[in-house]
């Protein structure tokens, strides 16, 4: 293994660790409730803008990522509550809707920020990066592989350890009975949407000294996102965790590899997945 | 029968009204305008085959409508004759719908729009990477319009008659669809699929058909595309340029015949001329379709066909009847979804 | 005549001797119109903003008013990409029939629309850097009074060769004609003067985390070369620094990749970054100063290369008024006017303009630094009188084929 290749595999970790934020929460509403919610990579997009300008008001980077998190939460639950909730099971509407809103918050996000591209700088304290060798392993990007595992673990407490989660698994495996056996479907729909709108907002903020801030940010998530989740199933945690490392380690590799067929080589395997098994490597849909 | 007749006349009016309009139209601006958007109702309406009569929604479209445009630019840069470019490209393009059919038919509901988004995808990238075929983010340039019958296209009407023309013909085309067999087949399988399957219909081989002969027009309507903008790159292929034309169908009403051109007019109106006069067009352009669907969630034809009776005050019962089969029709397509990824 | 008397003396210093030969007698009731072509979504859209800003900071400059003549302006926004560029053309020339059109931003974009402006006979100042356009498919109605793709690379060719004595340079631009044309031209004046161009790479114009394409560097390169463009140059320089390269190879950049306007977005990795540009926010010419002041006061921005860009073409606009006098309507004699522009003060210094339409002027070699809490791009050399042929003859140079990928071929790489 060349240090080429391990650049790239240890960058394809640190990638995959931020889909995973990106993607949970989308696995969680799609599988849940089956939205396609297509304006998932704008709240990623407005979160990392709302945590920026915390940032510039002198907030710490953690409290600003939260703080982006929960504005995306806000966000999210006013636009289920209002607008998706009267819409549901209407996929066609809500594809509508979801991209009506993306076209939105991607104009309003222009006129407040401007175009100008901003990248909040790395944290002071996690700035910096250990040679070993002639490799090179940016701090920062490791501990946002740390703060996805951390997440990744605190979300599994939660569908598999707590009570709501077992209405989330209820739910997903089986919406009608979950309702037949009164779950409150309604709340938990506007919990996990918020949720998910939340973890995108918080991914934004810790992406942004990686990826940067700019429009057109949002449209480049979202299609990540969706493949992460067909490829490890919707509503599976452990489907967007490993889709992640996956679409990572694609993304990386095929972008340095095979330049001509970069985009091919990470769409393809998700038209592979749902040909041969549509319900995605973890799904739990399926008879 | 009434309602018939006026519809008729209607229709008759409009076509009048398209036919001439170079005549009386005399801004090219506003002739061209016309011309687009009489080329994406086409788009739209082959699109409309499989969202509104099939239930299949499909994100990929522009995939294919792009692969007719890159292939008469690509060959006619390479030295073809126009109409060897086109032939090849709608053989093409028919070929990649075979392709994205088998492939996205495995599933219904929202597995087949991811599939259909991924393959849309997968012709973006090959447009946007593989550089040394595509010219890649620089896109390429069809030096001329063809001259079908030695007529010359390059002034805004003779183009806009010709768009005109193959819009004519689309319309005929769905009108006979939508009458034809095969068209209540189409709408079996969309609104009782295990029912066609028992009758013995090959539900599968219906779908595909009419894959094939939505991708049909989108050939056509990316023919046109090419050969009015003269220019392809790999933005037409992308998610926002599919999800334009599903836009359309959608905001203006799935399963009509009229829906798909209001919404091609309402898209392409917002996007060249409102946004000559207010900056934030992106802005007006969610808003429309958030109200639109808040309002009117099948779509602005049946939701205006519906106040217009509501207002002529056609008995109560009619328009409640209405709201009804609408949404059974929904409840429908919903109940396939559910089974849809398994 | 409502002009204001003190606008006619302001506008006397940028036109020089132009205005001298006297007003033209326009009727005041008929405005000159112009179409900005810009982009505003997408992410050359912070060029595309400061582009207008530019515009209107000249214009505001001018009370709206240029040789006695009211201005008309109409803003389009082609989203930054080629399609929407020849729309938005149609537009501003079939609709708001403007008499002359500035802009678009992207050399694709300007590579889509100039058989279209050719053919409608409508006069364009461009910002955008396509070389054809002013070189071998050179289009009489097209000036460029900014810089070819390949102008400023040329001269950090000389540059890195001549004073920094660098022998192997890796390249790294977007993948796009703006991006080959300066990788092109760099490598070639670099391996004329002896150097070799080992790797080059061309990430898409759209990409998410740099550090693949990063990771492909040579590790025994002495110098990196990179053309990005819009937001990009953010991206790709703090994972050039994150990637712990800054320290080992030195980065060199092309104008848009070390844009005036872009320091604010920059932080530490940027500081000793050396660049290759026709204008710099810092220089003391007396029009760039308003600028700079203009573009401060109004927008709280920094002044960039968009900007400038657009500002001189106002400029140019207000000398080829004063030169073509009453057939400035004339799409024809309007073009021809434009070829003839020289300034003595533009926020680039003074320019003239070549046979095929393109600016000879000032190159900049600027190195950033942090002054105070601001970083800027402090001019380190300036090359004076830099035409789009660099030290070649423009017969052979016209000779080989444009700049692109593939030309000239690369030999030397490992």
């Amino acid at each position: 293994m060349s240090s080429l290749h391990l650049t790239l595999a240890v960058n394809s970790v640190a990638m995959g660790g931020l889909l995973f934020l990106l993607s949970s929460g989308f696995s969680l509403i799609f599988g849940l409730m089956r939205i396609p919610n297509l304006m998932h990579g704008s709240f990623f997009m407005l979160g990392a803008y709302i945590g920026f300008s915390m940032i510039g008001k002198g907030m710490w980077f953690w409290a600003a990522a939260i703080g982006g998190g929960i504005a995306m939460a806000l966000l999210g639950g006013l636009i289920e509550r209002l607008l998706l909730r009267r819409l549901a099971g209407q996929t066609l509407p809500q594809v509508l809707l979801t991209l009506g809103f993306s076209f939105m918050i991607a104009d309003i996000c222009l006129m407040i920020w401007t175009g100008d591209p901003f990248q909040p700088p790395t944290p002071a304290h996690l700035r910096g990066a250990w040679i070993v060798g002639d490799m090179v392993f940016p701090i920062y990007r490791l501990v946002m592989v740390l703060v996805a595992v951390v997440i990744a673990a605190l979300l599994w407490l939660l569908v598999d350890k707590t009570r709501i989660g077992a209405m989330i698994r209820a739910g997903v495996d089986d919406p009608e009975i979950a309702r037949a056996v009164g779950i409150k479907v309604s709340q938990l729909f506007t919990l996990i949407f918020c949720l998910g709108a939340g973890l995108a907002g918080f991914a934004g903020v810790i992406g942004a000294p990686f990826l940067s801030i700019y429009p057109g940010l949002d449209a480049e998530m979202l299609p990540l996102a969706l493949i992460i989740v067909i490829l490890g199933g919707s509503g599976s945690l452990l489907g967007a965790f490993v889709g992640s490392f996956i679409i990572g380690f694609l993304f990386n590799f095929g972008q340095a590899m095979f330049p001509n067929l970069a985009y091919v080589i990470l769409f393809l395997p998700m038209v592979l997945i749902l040909v041969l098994r549509p319900q995605g490597l973890f799904g739990k849909l399926g008879s | 029968m009434n309602m018939l007749s006026l519809r008729n006349i209607g229709i008759g009016l409009g076509l009048l009204f398209l036919a001439t309009l170079p005549l009386w139209m005399q801004h090219p601006y506003y002739i061209n305008t016309s011309s687009q958007i009489l080329y994406w109702a086409i788009i739209a309406l082959g699109l409309n085959v499989l969202v509104g009569y099939a239930g299949l929604t499909s994100l990929g479209h522009a995939g294919l409508f792009a692969i007719t445009g890159y292939t008469v630019a690509l060959l006619v840069d390479a030295g073809f004759g126009h109409l060897t470019a086109a032939i090849a490209a709608i053989a093409l393009t028919l070929a990649a719908t075979a392709v994205f059919a088998v492939l996205a038919l495995r599933a219904t509901g929202i597995g087949f729009l991811m599939i259909t988004l991924a393959l849309g995808q997968i012709v973006w990238g090959i447009a946007y990477r593989w550089v040394d075929l595509t010219n890649g983010d620089n896109g390429v340039n069809l030096k001329v319009r063809p001259m079908p019958f030695g007529i010359d296209l390059s002034s805004p009407s003779a183009f806009y008659w010709a768009t005109f023309i193959a819009f004519v013909v689309a319309l005929v085309a769905m009108q006979l669809f939508v009458r034809s067999p095969f068209g209540a087949t189409v709408r079996g399988t969309r609104d009782q699929p295990r029912r066609m399957n028992a009758l013995g219909f090959n539900v599968w081989l219906i779908q595909f058909l009419a894959f094939l002969f939505s991708g049909f027009w989108c050939a056509i309507g990316g023919l046109l595309y090419i050969y009015y903008n003269q220019f392809v790159a790999p933005p037409v292929a992308g998610l926002q340029s599919s999800a334009e034309v599903l836009l359309m169908v959608i905001s203006g009403g799935t399963g009509t015949l009229l829906g798909p051109i209001a919404g091609a007019a309402i898209v392409i109106i917002i996007k060249n001329v409102v946004s000559a006069w207010i900056e934030r067009w992106n802005l007006v352009l969610g808003l429309i379709f958030v109200i639109i669907i808040s309002f009117m969630p099948d779509g602005l034809v049946p939701g205006i066909r519906r106040l217009w009776r509501t207002m002529r005050g056609t008995d109560a019962a009619e328009a409640a009847a209405a709201r009804a089969s609408a949404k059974l029709a929904s409840g429908q397509t919903d109940a396939k979804e559910k089974g849809g990824v398994q | 005549m409502t002009v204001k008397r003190r606008t006619i003396l302001k506008g006397l210093g940028a036109t020089a001797g132009a205005t001298a030969l006297g007003m033209p007698a326009i009727a005041q009731g008929a405005p000159f119109k112009i179409g900005l072509m810009t982009v505003k979504t997408g992410p050359l859209a912070q060029g595309g903003i400061q582009m207008e800003q530019g515009l209107l900071t000249f214009l505001k400059e001018k009370n709206n008013t240029l040789t006695g003549r009211k201005i008309e302006l109409v803003v389009a926004d082609t989203g930054g990409n080629p399609a929407g560029a020849k729309t938005k053309a149609q537009e501003l020339i079939e609709r708001d029939k403007v008499n002359v059109i500035l802009g678009p931003l992207a050399a694709f974009e300007l590579l889509a629309i100039t058989d279209y402006v050719r053919q409608n006979k409508t006069p364009l100042i461009a910002v955008a850097a396509a070389e054809d356009v002013t070189q071998r498919s050179a289009n009489p109605f097209i000036i460029r009074p900014t810089a070819t793709s390949g102008q400023c690379s040329h001269v950090m060719g000389e540059y890195a060769t001549k004073e920094l004595k660098k022998t192997r340079a890796a390249t790294i631009s977007e993948d796009f004609a703006f991006g080959y044309e300066q990788m092109s031209a760099f490598q070639r004046v670099f391996e004329d003067n002896g150097g070799k161009v080992v790797k080059k790479l061309w990430p898409p114009l759209v990409t998410p985390d740099y550090t693949p394409f990063i990771a492909q560097i040579p590790k025994n390169a002495d110098c990196v070369f990179n053309g990005f463009a819009g937001s990009n140059p953010v991206k790709f320089m703090r994972s050039y620094a994150d990637l712990g390269l800054k320290d080992r190879i030195p980065l060199l950049a092309g104008w848009t990749a070390m844009d005036d306007a872009l320091l604010r977005s920059l932080g530490d990795e940027a500081i000793g970054v050396l660049s290759a540009a026709f204008y710099s926010a810092a220089s003391e010419f007396e029009s760039n100063k308003r600028l700079v002041a203009g573009l401060a006061k109004d927008y709280n921005v920094l002044s960039g290369g968009y900007a400038a860009g657009m500002y001189i073409g106002g400029q140019c606009v207000e000398a080829a008024l004063a030169i073509a006098g009453d057939k400035s309507n004339d799409g024809t004699a309007f073009a021809e006017a434009l070829h003839k522009v020289s300034l003595k003060d533009s926020p680039r210094g003074a320019f003239s303009v070549d046979s095929k339409g393109n600016a000879i002027g000032s190159v900049f070699i600027r190195r950033c630094e942090r002054q105070g809490k601001d970083l800027v791009n402090k001019v380190i050399k300036t090359y004076d009188n830099v035409s789009q042929f660099w030290t070649y003859k423009e017969e052979d140079f016209l000779k080989n084929p444009v700049y692109s990928r593939d030309y000239p071929p690369a030999k030397n790489l490992e």
